[in-house]
């Protein structure tokens, strides 16, 4: 009897765990609407339901993200970081952001007024629109479009819209050759981004997020794909980095230089609005480089082990994909404040003489790969 | 400062720097205080080797009074001069850092400095303006902690420093910033003026500490630290070397400071006879002079202060032109340029 009641225990723990995985809450919910109402409605409910989710992850991942980062920095250089507001200092950002939401939004006199004011929402609207096709957990994808990828990589180029938009509109000359640095780069690294995002795509032969998170069932690709998805792995985590314009390629807002680049002249919800979208962006880049390279929600398997395999199942997708995506983040917040800034000539010459004919050719030895099969 | 920079893109065509923002007319300001008051004002002009600034005017003052200093506060002078180098240093390499985009190093070099500052406040009283040097020697006689503190802090910064160039010299990305960088030439150098670690980076000799010694600078070993590349690296691996050649230093001195006074005995007034006196001392970032008119009387005539950042600035447009505008905030941070100095 003891020996029963000791397996039992640790059996329903593990039950709960996989009851509060998020495809079983998004089930119970879908039926539940669809019972309920008619399907119109319970679609619109469902979109509504979405919408609001979207717009609560960004403001939440926000709020985490700024406090991960002074954390983490703080780590690094020795020293407490926040530490007054709330446990541990963890409301820090709550109270940032209430400062900021009340403070006034100032438009400089000889700005491009209707520019300057679009350029943080578009900003943010892209960073809510790439949250899309991300898959958070098992079946917990808002929008599993059979282009995925491409839409992430088509989406995310809108962003150097926002800033030129920012950079022009302040009529600032630190704020102008921000966002002119800022373009030239962010057009460069999404080659190298897009190239290595294509390997994975040739291996998978598919652009669908969650086929891809499905080719990985038997093994992540960074360990299934050999050193060309190691490489590849490598230099997608480069020139994401550069594309979200964090050092060191932060030469959009080198503020030895060029005070604070394209968000010189903004102040209060709007400076926010800037601040949380590259936040987010950041966010959103690690969440694709884990789907891509280490699996999304599929958890780490070893092949024979059969009860090491049945452990990691049990633990929760969610739990699974947001770690991988916080590994991610912290390794760029790692990078953020161990290395100092490139130079704009250096910045281009390592994405066009380097990481350009690198991951050309690297997907040429993938596609070789992925023809004969010598994947495993 | 305020540098006006013409732009072609990135490329600077021309940096003019506008001064005088911090100017207080300290020279004038000598003029209506005695010999043994102007001392304290020198402190503000290079407030980061305020030690040797106090320093220099005091050698100045007893080269003018003949008055011999006890070999004690020689030895005091000169363990307090190369730790005031060591901590300008420090903040001279976090700054640098920063300037080219890498926080970290700043703290990491603040945790070592304020060791320094401890040891400092400690003996003097004071972290920043230590106004400890008087004509004749030191104010007060040292801690009786001193010495121990001093070997503590030796053998901390001698782990320290490798950690400094784990964490930053080698680095690819900053090499790549400093090298070939801000190119200064040997005869460019002389012709600007230029002196200090910003003029030993090009291959001119001028430490003065090896060139005209003074206080207890005959009395040891050291290596006058020359690079002949030029460049911003040159200038960086300097002022590396240099803090291990002041550790050096310190460590032949700390062991062998001498008994006796700490100050000569000196009058209650001290009046320079009529003339001029000039002296010089290695500061941190180059050579300082002091230059005293004097027309016999409690104050001096004229005070004349030829600050090493003054003329190591002038050479910055030579280097900039033709370079990208994220080396220039590089170059400045070779050049270690403290306002103050400049501005007086």
């Amino acid at each position: 009897m003891p020996l029963t009641s000791a397996f039992i225990i640790p059996c329903s723990l593990f039950d709960i765990l996989k009851m509060w995985s998020l495809n079983n809450i998004t089930g119970i919910i879908h039926d539940w609407l669809y019972q309920t109402f008619s399907p119109t409605w319970a679609l619109t409910f469902e979109m509504v339901i979405a919408g609001v989710a979207v717009i609560g992850l960004f403001a939440v991942l926000g709020l985490i993200l700024v406090i991960m980062e002074r954390k983490v920095s703080a780590w690094i250089q020795i020293r407490l970081g926040p530490n007054r507001v709330g446990p541990k200092g963890m409301l820090q950002s709550l109270a940032d952001t209430l400062k900021l939401l009340v403070k006034e939004g100032l438009t400089p006199g000889g700005a491009d007024k209707f520019l300057f004011n679009l350029a943080p929402i578009i900003a943010m609207i892209v960073a809510m629109l790439l949250m899309a096709p991300i898959a958070f957990a098992k079946d917990f994808q808002l929008w599993d479009l059979n282009i995925g990828v491409l839409y992430v990589s088509a989406v995310s180029s809108i962003m150097v819209i926002s800033i030129l938009m920012a950079g022009w509109a302040s009529n600032n000359k630190y704020s102008l050759m921000g966002a002119m640095r800022s373009g030239a780069q962010i057009v460069s690294y999404e080659l190298s981004a897009g190239l290595s995002i294509l390997s994975i795509v040739v291996l998978t032969g598919s652009l669908n997020i969650s086929d891809i998170i499905y080719s990985q069932a038997d093994g992540w690709w960074i360990f299934k794909g050999h050193i060309p998805v190691i490489i590849s792995f490598v230099i997608f985590i480069i020139a994401v980095t550069a594309e979200t314009n964090r050092a060191p390629f932060d030469l959009a807002e080198a503020e030895s230089e060029l005070t604070a680049g394209f968000h010189t002249e903004y102040s209060g919800m709007k400076f926010a609005l800037f601040f949380l979208a590259e936040y987010v962006n950041v966010f959103i880049v690690c969440a694709i480089g884990a789907t891509l390279f280490l699996g999304g929600w599929m958890p780490f398997h070893i092949g024979n082990w059969e009860g090491f395999n049945h452990v990691m199942d049990y633990i929760p997708s969610s739990i699974w994909f947001f770690g991988k995506t916080f590994f991610l983040i912290f390794v760029i917040m790692w990078f953020r404040w161990t290395f100092p800034r490139l130079r704009i000539d250096q910045l281009l010459n390592l994405e066009w003489k380097y990481l350009l004919p690198i991951s050309m050719f690297n997907l040429l030895l993938v596609t070789v790969i992925a023809i004969l099969g010598w994947h495993f | 400062m305020h540098l006006v920079i013409t732009l072609n893109g990135e490329t600077i065509k021309k940096v003019e720097p506008h001064l005088g923002f911090i100017h207080r007319s300290i020279e004038k300001m000598c003029e209506s205080l005695t010999y043994r008051q102007f001392i304290y004002v020198t402190s503000r002009m290079d407030y980061l080797s305020a030690h040797i600034n106090n320093q220099a005017c005091a050698l100045c003052v007893e080269k003018g009074m003949q008055i011999e200093v006890p070999e004690r506060a020689q030895v005091i002078r000169t363990i307090m001069a190369e730790l005031t180098r060591i901590a300008s240093h420090e903040l001279w390499w976090g700054a640098m850092a920063m300037d080219i985009g890498a926080f970290t190093p700043f703290f990491h070099a603040f945790r070592e400095r304020e060791k320094i500052n401890d040891i400092m406040e400690e003996t003097c009283g004071a972290r920043l303006t230590m106004n400890y040097m008087v004509p004749g020697g030191v104010m007060i006689d040292l801690h009786p902690d001193f010495q121990r503190k001093v070997k503590e802090f030796i053998t901390l910064f001698k782990l320290k420093i490798h950690e400094y160039d784990e964490l930053v010299t080698g680095n690819i990305i900053f090499r790549n910033r400093m090298k070939d960088v801000g190119f200064l030439s040997k005869e460019d150098a002389i012709s600007y003026g230029c002196s200090g670690p910003a003029a030993r980076g090009s291959g001119v000799s001028c430490d003065i500490r090896k060139l005209y010694p003074y206080d207890a600078y005959n009395k040891v070993q050291f290596e006058e630290v020359i690079e002949t590349a030029g460049d911003s690296l040159a200038r960086y691996m300097i002022r590396i070397k240099e803090m291990n050649q002041s550790v050096h230093i310190i460590e032949q001195l700390i062991d062998n400071i001498p008994e006796g006074d700490f100050q000569a005995k000196t009058k209650a007034v001290l009046k320079l006879p009529k003339g001029e006196f000039y002296t010089r001392v290695e500061t941190a970032r180059g050579e300082l002079g002091v230059y005293i008119v004097s027309e016999g009387a409690t104050t001096p005539y004229r005070i004349k202060f030829r600050s090493p950042g003054f003329s190591n600035l002038s050479a910055l447009d030579h280097m900039a032109r033709g370079s990208k505008l994220g080396d220039l905030v590089a170059m400045m941070g070779t050049l270690d340029l403290v306002i103050p100095d400049i501005d007086r």
